[in-house]
């Protein structure tokens, strides 16, 4: 048992952190804020990189890797905020002619819901419908960098544990992100004549914010290994947790800069937000845990 | 990212599955727990009867993955818990195994794998909890002046400790005391093995908001300890603990999740039994316990390969992260306990009320969570030290 990353994940870690620092930097991410459009190039760029492909087997064009290294893909995703329906994308490569190389773009309907429909090709899963389907209207998200529809019917979605664990390693990619920030903030903004981190109740803020983000981390990590439906809703209960709870203490770190626009915190927190309702929210991965004790 | 365990592992491990199947029919009924000579007793009896099977070494001699494997298995099957032999097997003696000389390994660890010995932890004072570099008892050389051999004369030692568990039925004490005021507090530090039985220690018993008394106060009164009892070099006690407390924080709670989890299951089986299943909020409080209880053992199996990579298996300070984590855990545990209880959580005589007034030292002991936010924002996180 070595629970610790190997040589090649580490690598292809980095590599996926290296390609988003060079096309989707804190700049990208403000113009996209200002003009929220999905990049078609990006998009592209991913497919070569094989972010979409990484799990179809070789012999059918894909990269051959697992889960274990989708989730440390979709964990840089989530640091760097990246735009865009990943998930579905990711999930209907080897379905969806175009989908694997980034060149269709693929959303799926989650309940109720529906992002980035207006740029996407292609809805996961619809099937021509004998009854002509209710019309998404679309709502005024929360979060600007999801544009989101609605459809007010049944919700005919089935649990997708896939789609939950790589939105998870989102969440994570997120609450690690927003300890970065906290931290660094801490060290270099200085009142009373000390960096805030020297104050205790700043330290203990951002001590939460690692035991929350390593804690999720092992839960992430391990569910990814196992795909044990238990740990994989451990994984989302916890992500979600880990990564709304951080983005909301690394803004109260902030203070009040935190409370701006122009701060990156909320969009940290608005994304967060929606993630916590896609594909297992709380409510769900709960009561699965709950039914499942007892259980060996 | 491998959660699996090899061929020998496995092995191992159902070795130690059928070994516990037919020994632990064998073993003679659990004392009463507020009776602490019966409880050394029983506790020394069961290390006795592992160390009899090849299985006493595995606290120390084994690799981070095997102890992890022996608590996990020891754990499920029911087998009893370390007990009073805690600081012996999971403190003490890692502690003597890394930092002693080839003698006091052999004079200190036998009894303590052989199930003769128990140990106490002499680190806290009434003026230094967390703060245990503040520690004043004082330890003075004497009969062998500075030029004598190193290993020659005895420390003289008088001060006071407190909230040492187990004392009353102890036959060691891991001592830490200052023995040079001049220098910084850290520097000064030396760590002693005291003999309980040495003239001039008193013990009194501290009674605990749960009612029992397991643990007590020392009054060291010129107590003289050989300087052959020295672990470390003289001053140099400070490193040789930061090695003992890296073993608690980090592997030392293994045994305890998975005895949370198996709590955690009896509560919802007794939820589902009385009716408060149907209570949607408490269900799902059940749940989330559940998702915690997983996370913590993926974090010790975290930390265990940290420790499998890291140079002579001490655990690093991510035990810190498990500790914070899991003492609040533990105690919303049993608090949820009391939520399915209802009324009968008030009786005493109900296990889990016991252990809930128990849980409340869990935020408290081997350092506050206050005390562990500071370290992780310091040594991990590199934010600066306060004033």
């Amino acid at each position: 048992m070595d629970f610790r990353l190997t040589d090649d994940q580490r690598a292809l870690q980095a590599g996926m952190r290296d390609l988003l620092a060079a096309r989707f930097d804190r700049e990208r991410l403000r113009a996209t804020v200002r003009n929220p459009a999905l990049d078609r190039a990006l998009w592209r760029a991913l497919g070569d990189a094989g972010f979409f492909a990484l799990r179809l087997p070789e012999s059918e064009g894909g990269v051959g890797l697992g889960l274990p290294e989708a989730v440390l893909l979709f964990e840089e995703a989530g640091r760097a905020l990246l735009p865009g329906p990943l998930v579905a994308t990711h999930l209907a490569a080897g379905s969806v002619p175009g989908a694997a190389s980034g060149d269709t773009v693929v959303t799926a309907r989650d309940g109720e819901l529906i992002e980035w429909l207006t740029d996407a090709d292609h809805i996961l899963g619809e099937a021509p419908e004998p009854t002509p389907a209710p019309t998404p209207t679309p709502i005024r998200s929360i979060d600007p960098l999801t544009p989101l529809h609605r459809v007010r019917s049944r919700p005919t979605t089935t649990p997708c544990p896939g789609a939950a664990l790589l939105t998870a390693a989102q969440q994570l990619g997120s609450a690690g992100r927003t300890l970065d920030m906290a931290v660094s903030h801490a060290r270099t903004r200085e009142q009373f004549g000390q960096p805030i981190g020297a104050f205790q109740a700043v330290k203990h803020l951002c001590a939460q914010l690692l035991v929350r983000t390593e804690t999720a981390r092992t839960a992430v990590y391990a569910a990814a290994v196992t795909e044990d439906p238990l740990d994989l809703a451990t994984a989302k209960l916890l992500a979600d947790e880990a990564a709304v709870n951080n983005a909301r203490d690394c803004l109260q770190v902030h203070g009040g800069m935190g409370f701006t626009w122009e701060a990156d915190v909320h969009l940290h927190l608005k994304r967060a937000w929606v993630r916590a309702q896609q594909w297992q929210t709380a409510a769900e991965a709960e009561e699965a845990l709950a039914t499942g004790l007892g259980q060996p | 990212m491998n959660l699996g365990y090899t061929a020998e592992e496995e092995r191992f491990r159902q070795e130690l599955r059928t070994w516990l199947a037919k020994t632990l029919p064998t073993l003679p009924p659990k004392p009463n727990p507020l009776d602490w000579p019966a409880r050394r007793a029983y506790d020394l009896g069961w290390q006795r009867t592992l160390y009899d099977a090849g299985y006493g070494e595995l606290h120390w001699g084994a690799t981070p993955t095997q102890h992890l494997i022996f608590l996990e298995e020891t754990e499920r099957a029911g087998a009893p818990y370390v007990g009073a032999n805690f600081v012996g097997l999971l403190h003490a003696g890692p502690t003597i195994a890394a930092e002693g000389t080839p003698e006091q390994r052999q004079r200190w660890l036998p009894p303590i794998l052989r199930g003769e010995e128990v140990w106490c932890q002499g680190f806290s004072e009434p003026e230094a909890g967390s703060d245990l570099a503040a520690l004043r008892t004082r330890a003075v050389r004497d009969g062998a002046g500075a030029g004598a051999g190193a290993g020659a004369g005895d420390y003289i030692v008088t001060g006071t400790k407190i909230w040492t568990s187990h004392a009353e039925v102890a036959d060691w004490c891991e001592l830490l005391v200052r023995t040079d005021p001049t220098v910084p507090k850290h520097r000064g530090i030396t760590w002693l093995a005291m003999p309980m039985d040495a003239p001039g220690v008193t013990i009194r018993p501290l009674r605990t908001l749960a009612g029992s008394t397991e643990f007590a106060e020392l009054l060291l009164d010129e107590v003289r300890i050989p300087v052959s009892h020295r672990i470390g070099e003289e001053n140099d006690g400070w490193r040789v603990t930061m090695v003992t407390l890296s073993f608690e924080r980090g592997t030392a709670f293994v045994g305890e999740v998975i005895a949370c989890q198996r709590v955690l299951r009896e509560l919802a089986e007794t939820a589902r039994r009385n009716g408060r299943w149907d209570d949607a909020v408490l269900r799902r409080r059940l749940g989330r316990l559940h998702a915690e209880f997983r996370a913590l053992w993926r974090l010790t199996q975290w930390n265990v390969s940290e420790a499998e990579a890291a140079e002579r298996g001490v655990p690093g300070v991510g035990g810190s992260v498990f500790k914070l984590r899991y003492s609040h855990a533990r105690q919303d545990l049993y608090d949820t306990a009391a939520a399915v209880l209802g009324p009968e959580s008030l009786d005493l005589s109900h296990a889990w009320t016991l252990d809930r007034l128990s849980s409340l030292s869990y935020t408290i002991a081997a350092g506050t969570s206050q005390i562990q936010q500071n370290i992780v924002a310091e040594r991990i996180l590199g934010l600066p030290k306060g004033r």
